[in-house]
């Protein structure tokens, strides 16, 4: 049996790494979305609020629970789970967490690829000279990956392919010789790219460039609050949902990351400083690139038209290359380049980390090498991945969204939190938290890990039931379908892999706990 | 932009880049522990299968 020999090269690469497992796309395109839709400036209040009773509550649990699997060579949450308790079913709960992975990662490097075309497009000059409505339409040829944009038959395909290569290699590479060096290149740049836009954006000057309004109107109408928003559920809810996504808790990767820590490595400071970047990077940066920019040239109306259209994915692809073309070519190369470039390392980072819990799983449980466990990665996401792009204006591609992204995540985190507060039990789960900590973690996390966490989750889940039964009721095309039936066929293989890994451990003689 | 906007981009802005700022130079400047490897390697016991 090969034994998992990886490990972090440094401190800051590790809070990168979980960083950017935690900052994407929807730091930039779906939290300006949300405010816009949930009270504007107070949207902030329960976001904030959400961010300490869940998301903080969240990280602890998900970092302490890596670390402490770790110890017995576990770096997949099936087996982690089950280190933690005598109750054999929770393995079957973890493989919520190679599951989501797999699933996401099979539509997340599909979008990460259009960012990398974009780039391609921006360097090239593709927008110049197109109207908004080619700039828009231009999406939608290139995801009809019948059409080429560029001569290059399927080239959304090609994009993709290489895109996953990439996600592949990087991941051969290992730990340290692959995803903390994309890491400590990938978010620095991410940074510095977001506050270039973000300045560029919050100082646009009506009359200058075609702007019919300043950029401050954009943060005026993102950041007036409305009082009366804060005493709706609905927007708890929102609130709560936003701080779940964007943190990625509920995937497993922040466990499969903290499993390759030392047992006696700070767990808390890491936590804390991996998850308030990510906040920097939301509300600063995510909250003051697009509708800044978005408001200033189309006004409020006409930017919350197209938020109705066509979402934050629409405003960042179908309308921000459009709208960069009028500060001139120079500018218009390099915030095309500023903008695709930080989605994608937001993307890569992000991807990065879904590939880590199948490979470890492979490597701890079936004894394979690193390189064999990543190009089979690549392989399994590759396959999972084609109905996302040969099916994506069918609704395949949001299908998988949906389960995948959005109601697994939820499940195991509620779960998860279940499992760590009530059966592994807050004394030992406190322990685990603070042990080895660099700061002072605030006794009152213990109660709301206890109590609030799993409250919140639970209003989470049920606030989802509604929409999970439209979902399952409502008229689909076959792909859709067809999607769905994959989706169930991966999570039903993966438990099955986790059986024969568990028979393998027995025969063996092999502990997991 | 109108005060209330203002005051909440200032307080939001302002409190999440001291946060952010104030953890990451902590993790900077707090040296690291030596590690026992020893704890990775758990004691050899027979499966527990119950």
């Amino acid at each position: 049996m090969t034994k998992t020999t990886e490990s972090w090269g440094s401190r800051v690469g590790l809070v990168l790494a979980m960083a950017g497992n935690a900052v994407g796309l929807g730091n930039f395109l779906r939290f300006p979305v949300q405010a816009i839709q949930n009270g504007g400036g107070s949207f902030i209040i329960p976001y904030l609020v959400c961010f300490l009773l869940m998301g903080l509550p969240l990280l602890f649990i998900e970092w302490s629970m890596g670390r402490f699997g770790g110890k017995f060579g576990h770096h997949s949450t099936p087996f982690i789970l089950d280190a933690m308790t005598k109750q054999r079913f929770w393995k079957y709960i973890g493989v919520f967490g190679i599951f989501t992975n797999l699933a996401v990662a099979a539509y997340y490097c599909y979008l990460e690829s259009w960012t990398l075309a974009y780039i391609w497009h921006s360097i090239t000059g593709t927008f110049a000279n197109m109207d908004q409505t080619q700039v828009s339409d231009f999406f939608n040829t290139y995801t009809d990956i019948t059409v080429s944009t560029t001569g290059i038959p399927y080239e959304a395909v090609i994009f993709w392919l290489l895109c996953l290569a990439i996600n592949t290699y990087i991941l051969s590479r290992g730990l340290s010789g692959g995803i903390e060096k994309v890491a400590k290149i990938g978010m620095p740049l991410l940074i510095l790219f977001g506050i270039i836009l973000a300045i560029r954006a919050v100082t646009l000057k009506a009359g200058h460039d075609g702007a019919i309004n300043d950029g401050t109107a954009g943060l005026n109408y993102l950041w007036t609050p409305d009082i009366k928003s804060i005493w709706k559920p609905s927007v708890w809810l929102a609130a709560a949902g936003q701080i779940f996504f964007t943190l990625s808790v509920g995937m497993g990767t922040i466990q499969c990351y903290a499993s390759y820590l030392n047992s006696k490595d700070d767990i808390a400071l890491n936590a804390m400083s991996a998850g308030w970047m990510n906040e920097f990077v939301e509300v600063v940066l995510g909250g003051s690139i697009v509708i800044s920019i978005t408001v200033g040239y189309f006004g409020v109306d006409g930017m919350v038209n197209l938020v109705n259209q066509a979402g934050g994915l629409g405003l960042g692809f179908r309308t921000l290359p459009y709208l960069f073309q009028q500060w001139g070519p120079v500018l218009a190369l390099l915030s095309g380049v500023f903008w695709f470039g930080l989605l994608f390392f937001a993307g890569i980072t992000s991807s990065l980390a879904m590939g880590t819990p199948f490979m470890g799983f492979l490597q701890d449980e079936f004894g394979w090498k690193r390189q064999r466990a990543a190009w089979g990665f690549g392989l399994f996401v590759l396959i999972l991945g084609l109905p996302t792009v040969f099916f994506f204006k069918q609704g395949a591609f949001d299908e998988y969204d949906y389960w995948a992204g959005t109601v697994s995540l939820v499940i195991f985190a509620l779960f998860e939190t279940i499992l760590f507060a009530w059966i592994f039990g807050m004394d030992k789960g406190w322990a685990e938290i603070t042990r080895g900590a660099d700061i002072k973690v605030p006794n009152i996390f213990r109660f709301i890990i206890k109590f609030v966490t799993p409250l919140l989750l639970l209003a989470v889940f049920i606030g989802s039931l509604p929409g999970i039964w439209d979902k399952i009721t409502e008229d689909v095309h076959w792909q859709v379908q067809f999607a769905r039936l994959l989706l169930l066929a991966v999570w039903i293989g993966t438990a099955v892999l986790v059986y024969i890994a568990y028979r393998k451990r027995q025969k063996e003689g092999r502990f997991t706990s | 932009m109108n005060t209330s906007a203002l005051i909440m981009v200032i307080l939001a802005y302002g409190s999440v880049t001291v946060i952010t700022v104030y953890f990451f130079v902590k993790v900077l400047n707090t040296p690291h522990k030596a590690g026992d490897e020893d704890d990775k390697i758990p004691p050899v016991k027979s499966y527990d299968a119950t």
